[in-house]
């Protein structure tokens, strides 16, 4: 009796704690996910109602679409570059605003604002930058590759996507590298100083192994929000000059709910689900080999 | 030491120029929202000759500014609050029972942090649309609370698990259920927490433009980064009030961010750190 009345209790419980989590979680996510895997092996669209099943055609389809491929190098190139400027720069940045220079906190805020302001408003921002005031500083510096805008360049304009997302993301990523930089123990820093560790020395074989689970954060938000930028490509470039800035998560967009190819769309969703886990993975492993401790 | 003095001074100076390149975006838009469009096409660096709000008033009234702002303010504070109350209660639950389904549930949950969003949008979209859900706020904020469970729910879980049992033990002993142990006992102790979860969950909701694009179709559901949208593809060509409506769009975060920087800065680097 005791018992059973224990089991009710903590069904109770369950229920209580635990009914409305998992019940929009599994609406919202795990039975779309579960769906979506379905989809990819249908030709599923709104339009024609069709909803039959395809086998593995969809993917087929989609390794065969040159300018898919042609689209996903793109954004591979795009979250390479970004990752690695914007890493350089935040890195930088950490290093100067906590070696005690006047006003760091101000500072360090200031370069942390882009990051409150939502991807569409930025992209709108730089789109009128790039368009009447670099071209109006090339114009008056006589300087001819800044008097074209960047984003009427089909070479040029995914640089364009780069520089606004390095600038973007480098306060946040900064703010990460302070807190890593302020945590390294001082009688360690003490220690190589005596030792004669000095400048970039002190700083390649002391701070930067003590600083790698920072890395290791900071890369991984870089490559994963790259993978999944959509906000600013559609409010910077729209994918346009010539379909040149089409990175995959507007490609996923545009296959789905203007070419009504949804099954195509959702191959994609999950081929680029793999890739970001494949990168942000092996990024963490390949990192982790260099962490030491303090 | 004289050498020690110059190197602070020019790393001061880099940071400096750094900054205002920085923000000189921000700048170049204030300024210019304040012109008519022939003065910011030929001159964006001059200021403006008289501060007019004339753009304002013309951005104002062409975004439906306050029906968006609105919607925005309805959806993120309900959302958030919901998140908050729901993850707690269920991190709470996964701490204190160790049983093996509560270890699968958070497994599942945490692993759910790495789907990109576009791998479950096509599916929302079919579903709900099928169902006829969409078009409405409250849908909007249910998909939220789903959307936020995982990472809110790994964040508190971390917190609680320090949290020692021996304090809610003498209340269960005098009676008190689990739900009357984890609201007096246990919730109050999660403030900064809270805090941290509030901060980017905020943050999220209110900058968030795809998943309502895809589920608010009417122009007076929209939240302000739609009415962003719409109004710089309908009216492309006049720069001037478009800058303004991007002021007005900015304007309460940058006020909110003015006042609480410490915390907003802190709850993110926590956020991402953890």
């Amino acid at each position: 009796m005791k018992r059973t009345n224990k089991t009710l209790t903590n069904a109770g419980n369950f229920a209580a704690f635990m009914g409305p989590s998992l019940i929009t979680f599994t609406c919202v996510l795990l039975i779309p996910l579960l769906y979506g895997v379905y989809l990819t092996f249908t030709n599923y669209s709104p339009i024609t109602g069709s909803q039959d099943f395809v086998g593995f055609s969809n993917f087929t389809a989609i390794f065969t679409d040159k300018e898919y491929l042609g689209q996903f190098v793109k954004t591979l190139g795009y979250v390479f570059y970004s990752t690695i400027f914007c890493n350089v720069l935040a890195f930088v940045l950490a290093y100067l605003l906590t070696s005690n220079v006047r006003f760091q906190n101000f500072l360090r805020a200031g370069f942390f604002t882009p990051n409150l302001i939502g991807g569409i408003v930025l992209g709108y921002i730089w789109k009128f930058i790039f368009a009447n005031v670099i071209t109006l500083i090339g114009k008056s510096l006589d300087y001819g590759p800044l008097t074209t805008s960047f984003l009427t360049n089909p070479d040029r304009a995914i640089w364009a996507m780069i520089i606004v997302t390095v600038w973007q993301y480098a306060g946040y990523l900064m703010m990460i590298y302070v807190a890593g930089f302020v945590s390294i123990p001082r009688d360690i820093q003490e220690a190589s100083e005596i030792d004669g560790a000095t400048g970039l020395n002190k700083l390649f074989k002391v701070t930067i192994p003590l600083m790698v689970p920072s890395f290791i954060i900071c890369f991984f938000i870089s490559i994963s929000r790259g993978f999944m930028s959509y906000d600013l490509n559609l409010a910077l470039t729209n994918g346009q000059p010539y379909g040149s800035t089409r990175l995959a998560a507007m490609h996923i967009y545009q296959k789905a709910f203007q070419a009504n190819q949804y099954g195509i769309g959702q191959a994609e969703a999950i081929v680029l689900f793999i890739a970001v886990a494949i990168a942000a993975v092996s990024q963490v492993l390949l990192t982790k080999k260099y962490e030491v401790e303090a | 030491m004289k050498n020690r003095r110059v190197k602070r001074w020019a790393k001061y100076i880099l940071v400096c120029i750094l900054l205002v390149i920085f923000i000189i975006p921000f700048y170049l838009m204030i300024i210019n929202s304040f012109k008519t469009t022939q003065q910011f096409v030929k001159s964006p660096f001059s200021l403006p000759d008289k501060i007019d709000f004339h753009n304002y008033a013309d951005a104002f009234e062409k975004m439906n500014f306050v029906n968006a702002i609105g919607n925005s303010v309805i959806i993120t504070a309900i959302s958030v609050v919901l998140i908050l109350l729901t993850s707690s209660m269920a991190a709470y639950f996964l701490v204190r029972h160790k049983w093996r389904i509560n270890k699968i549930i958070f497994a599942i949950l945490v692993a759910s942090m790495i789907v990109p969003f576009q791998a479950i949008m096509i599916p929302l979209v079919s579903i709900y649309g099928h169902m006829g859900l969409m078009n409405s706020k409250w849908v909007l904020i249910f998909m939220y609370m789903g959307f936020g469970q995982a990472f809110a729910i790994f964040i508190f879980h971390g917190f609680i698990k320090n949290i020692p049992i021996e304090i809610e033990e003498a209340a269960l002993i005098d009676g008190c259920n689990r739900l009357q142990s984890f609201f007096k006992i246990v919730f109050p102790l999660l403030k900064p927490v809270m805090i941290t979860v509030l901060i980017l969950d905020v943050l999220w909701i209110w900058n968030d433009y795809l998943l309502p694009s895809l589920v608010l179709l009417s122009p007076k559901e929209r939240t302000l980064p739609l009415s962003t949208y719409s109004f710089f593809n309908t009216y492309s060509v006049d720069f001037a009030p478009l800058m303004a409506g991007i002021v007005l769009t900015i304007l309460p975060v940058l006020v909110i961010y003015l006042f609480c920087q410490k915390q907003i800065i802190k709850g993110v680097v926590q956020g991402a750190i953890k």
